[in-house]
């Protein structure tokens, strides 16, 4: 006997209590608090405000402990939050020449002014299970110096005066806001670098070692790698000069790439560039590789073919939030649909059950 | 959730949207770029329709949601607790009650009147897409009436399998002019598309595109003359309330292969047996 | 008599490199007209100005429209010349992968551009893109094959109905004969030949082969660096060059 299907309201409270329970775990183990997971997981934090677009270790955090440690769909609440903020103005263009830097390193140069410093990485580890941490995290306190003060300049601005790489010519011009316009192709290189820079780490990264085997190779080496805080300025109109409100870390990678050259112009470096909130070293260098396979046309260069260097392809599958939305919705009831593929099947094979019977008679 | 606008999303953005729907309406069948927000509900689960019905609904709306024809599917209850909770608004199941309806996948049976608004949930609003998955050519295609690849899609299917095998997101022309997808609704569901009483907004939400039709647009599904389209459905009256007219679900009842039909709209259904009509299942 | 097609001053530069320059000439309804020269003379640019596929740097593309008498196609509005190119224009391109889609049977491939044009009656369609196999020479039994299946010169042949379906006044072809083998080659120039008499047809035939012009052309342009160096009738040209770089060619085509 078949009851019309009720009480889905009932199911999704139950479903949503269970949740609850389950993201909670074993009571008698001490709750996660947010200071924590923002002190002790930062670099999960770092990809929430990155891929999340907001700027709040704070609410990151607490994100990464609503989703359970589901990245993406912390970064979903945070993304789902900052849409519904107001927007009181936006910022001066930041100057990462004057990044206080913790991590600063070049491919390119052994040594350039304001030197290489490692700074808290994973590099050279070697990647051991420390047995030590399952009992005791407290280590002794890392050895320590007077900060560098003043700007840091680019490597790239070296090449740049001997000619030796491309101009990234001044543009005045207010970026698009991938956020309040809609998405439109051909897309700008600005529209393009913050389309990435909240791409998904993992799509990013697939797409940027493509290139590197070969799928629209460009040759990147690291000219520069830079992690540090730069201020934030916003201009209030009533005071007439720019005001900073606060400090962000960011994560910067520029990319010296080969190029050979045209019969109008002598070889020259080529560029790629990434900017990443936060400690975010792997989705920097990511973005710069990307940004360079993207350019193609700009540069004359030859279109292979290769996923990287399709702006619609990268543009408009590296949003985690969209393709992880569209991916789950094949488990919504897809009852109607499927209904009317069945009728159609099943007539199509009575058909050609007739056909073949009428051809066996004949 | 005092600390979110009437209906969720900020003015501003309502009258974002609010501006693609009326220039939907005005060029029917055209797809709108919008600036899509991310919504507290994933992409891809009905994002368009919220964002559209968020700017539609005002507070004395009586709100309805249907998922697969039904009220009671787990998604269509969430999108309705979200506009309990976000506008306050009423709601209910009964199709003529409400003056805004959000569906997923299907068209109610009974006839909407003037003043209803239907908003469809669409996944992808691009109807070219499978044939052309570049953007900016589908966009010229629609700019320049190129579709002739459309009617090769149909062609092909026939030579395949005897009939053009498209059961549901059925493409449509509006007014002699835009090709257009109607959404995942059966292809039983495109004869009601033409003529409607009622305003048809169509909101892609990870795709960015809003598309309208106004009251009694003309709608027709593309063909051929030798193969005309054919609305169609399971031939069996509904186990419940007896309907003959109406687009059935399939049910498997037990273990041995045995099936039922009933009403996928559970409005209708309802409403048909409270007036006394009965199934052959029904107790 | 009106010119079909008008080439005034086409010009097409790649930055300092010249593609073709000042090209200039007048073709007639049921004229066709061979373009040959090495490749790097520029023939294959002047064909894609001409078409649509390249804009140039200068000059004009008159065509005689059926409702609007001469327009220039080159600040036509790109609607009205992708109509042309679906309707009173043709393009064969040199490989038949570009001008075929090769995930569709023969039969839509040739159907499409009648779909394209308002065709809505399935039969009717199908029959005419058999007649049209039938008369490229591919067996009617192949109408729902997909290209993949077929050998390179039959996809050049379906190429060529696919193109001819809706009866347009001007086609341009690009090197059709290039990539095929020989012996193939001499029966798709054969019916070539047949299909130009029978239906009229004016074209533009890019080609560096002498053959292909020899048997298809009206009227010869010799390309060298850009630039046209000789022109005339088909047979002056071939039989008595007065241009040392066409009596070179016509040489070395003998020597062959």
């Amino acid at each position: 006997m078949y009851v019309a299907v009720k009480g889905g309201e009932r199911a999704i409270e139950n479903a949503h209590a269970w949740l609850a329970e389950e993201r909670r775990g074993n009571t008698d183990i001490a709750e996660l608090s947010i200071a924590q997971i923002r002190e002790q997981l930062s670099l999960a934090v770092n990809r929430v405000m990155a891929e999340g677009s907001l700027y709040d270790p704070d609410l990151a955090a607490l994100a990464i402990k609503q989703a359970r440690g589901d990245l993406i769909e912390a970064i979903f609440l945070i993304r789902a939050y900052r849409t519904t903020l107001p927007r009181f103005g936006a910022s001066e263009p930041i100057d990462t020449g004057i990044m206080a830097c913790d991590r600063r390193i070049s491919a390119t140069f052994k040594d350039l002014p304001g030197g290489q410093v490692l700074g808290p990485t994973f590099d050279y580890t070697h990647r051991l299970l420390d047995f030590k941490l399952a009992a005791d995290g407290e280590v002794p306190k890392a050895p320590s110096r007077d900060a560098e003060t003043g700007t840091v300049p680019h490597v790239t601005e070296f090449l740049n005066r001997e000619g030796l790489i491309e101009e990234a010519p001044y543009d005045d011009a207010p970026p698009p806001d991938l956020t309040r316009e809609p998405l439109e192709m051909p897309s700008t290189r600005a529209l393009r670098l913050q389309a990435l820079t909240r791409a998904d780490e993992g799509f990013t990264l697939g797409l940027a070692y493509s290139t590197q085997r070969g799928y629209g190779r460009n040759h990147a080496f690291v000219g520069e790698l830079r992690i540090g805080s730069v201020p934030v300025e916003i201009d209030i109109p009533e005071l007439g000069f720019p005001v900073e409100i606060g400090e962000v870390i960011l994560t910067e990678c520029e990319t010296v790439n080969q190029f050979t050259g045209s019969k109008t112009e002598p070889p020259q470096f080529t560029r790629g560039y990434g900017l990443v909130f936060g400690q975010t070293e792997r989705k920097a260098i990511s973005m710069a590789l990307v940004d360079r396979a993207l350019r193609w046309e700009e540069l004359g260069e030859d279109n292979v073919g290769a996923p990287a260097q399709d702006a619609e392809f990268v543009l408009y599958h590296a949003d985690n939030i969209q393709a992880t939305g569209f991916l789950e919705h094949i488990k919504l009831p897809h009852y109607v649909d499927f209904q009317s593929e069945l009728e159609l099947v099943r007539k199509l094979r009575r058909e050609a059950g007739a056909q073949q019977l009428q051809e066996a008679a004949e | 959730m005092t600390e979110y606008n009437f209906a969720y999303l900020d003015e501003q953005t309502k009258r974002m949207i609010r501006r693609a729907i009326l220039k939907g309406l005005a060029i029917p069948g055209y797809q709108v770029p919008f600036a899509s927000r991310e919504m507290p509900m994933p992409y891809g689960w009905g994002t368009g329709g919220v964002q559209v019905s968020a700017a539609v609904l005002t507070p004395s709306d009586t709100f309805k949601v249907i998922d697969q024809g039904a009220d009671d599917t787990t998604n269509a209850v969430s999108i309705r607790t979200f506009f309990q909770r976000t506008a306050g608004v009423a709601t209910t199941t009964a199709t003529s009650d409400a003056t805004v309806i959000q569906t997923r996948h299907r068209i109610p049976e009974e006839p909407l009147h003037e003043g209803q608004i239907l908003v469809y949930q669409v996944p992808i609003p691009e109807p070219l897409r499978f044939l052309e998955p570049r953007e900016s050519e589908t966009r010229k295609m629609h700019s320049l009436e190129e579709y002739g690849l459309m009617h090769v899609k149909l062609y092909e299917d026939i030579i395949r399998h005897g009939h053009i095998a498209t059961s549901y997101a059925y493409p449509v022309k509006v007014e002699g002019r835009y090709v257009m997808d109607p959404s995942p609704i059966p292809k039983f569901d495109n004869p009601k598309l033409r003529d409607m009483a009622a305003i048809q907004l169509f909101g892609a939400g990870r795709e960015q595109r809003i598309y309208a039709l106004p009251p009694y647009t003309q709608v027709v599904s593309l063909d051929f003359e030798d193969h005309p389209f054919e609305a169609s459905k399971a031939d069996h009256p509904c186990g419940m309330c007896g309907a003959t007219d109406s687009y059935l679900d399939e049910l498997i009842i037990d273990d041995i292969g045995g099936r039922m039909f009933v009403c996928s709209d559970t409005d209708y259904c309802e409403v048909r047996q409270a007036a006394g009509h009965k199934g052959k299942d029904a107790a | 008599m009106t010119p079909l097609l008008s080439v005034q001053g086409i010009t097409k530069r790649y930055g300092p490199h010249i593609g073709c320059a000042d090209v200039s000439f007048d073709l007639y309804p049921g004229e066709v007209m061979g373009i040959v020269g090495e490749s790097g003379s520029g023939k294959s640019t002047l064909l894609n100005c001409m078409a649509g596929h390249l804009t140039p740097d200068a000059g004009q593309v008159v065509f005689d429209t059926r409702t609007d008498g001469p327009r220039d196609t080159i600040t036509m509005s790109e609607p009205e010349r992708r109509m042309l190119g679906r309707t009173d224009w043709a393009f064969v391109h040199q490989h038949a992968r570009d001008g075929l889609r090769m995930g569709v049977s023969a039969g839509g491939n040739v159907g499409e551009r009648l779909m394209a044009v308002g065709e809505r009656h399935y039969g009717d369609i199908r029959d005419k893109a058999t007649d049209w196999l039938g008369r490229v020479e591919i067996d009617a039994s192949r109408v729902d094959d997909r290209p993949t299946t077929f050998s390179g010169g039959m996809q050049q042949r379906l190429q060529i109905a696919r193109n001819l379906v809706t009866g347009p006044r001007l086609v341009f072809m690009d090197e059709p004969t290039g990539g095929l083998d020989v012996s193939v080659q001499a029966r798709l120039l054969d019916l070539l030949r047949g299909l130009v008499r029978d239906m009229g047809l004016s074209a533009i035939i890019v080609t560096h082969d002498l053959a292909v012009v020899r048997l298809l052309a009206d009227r010869l342009m010799v390309m060298k660096l850009g630039r046209v160096v000789e022109a005339g009738l088909t047979d002056q040209v071939l039989d008595d060059p007065q241009h040392a770089y066409s009596q070179l060619l016509v040489s070395s085509v003998l020597q062959v």
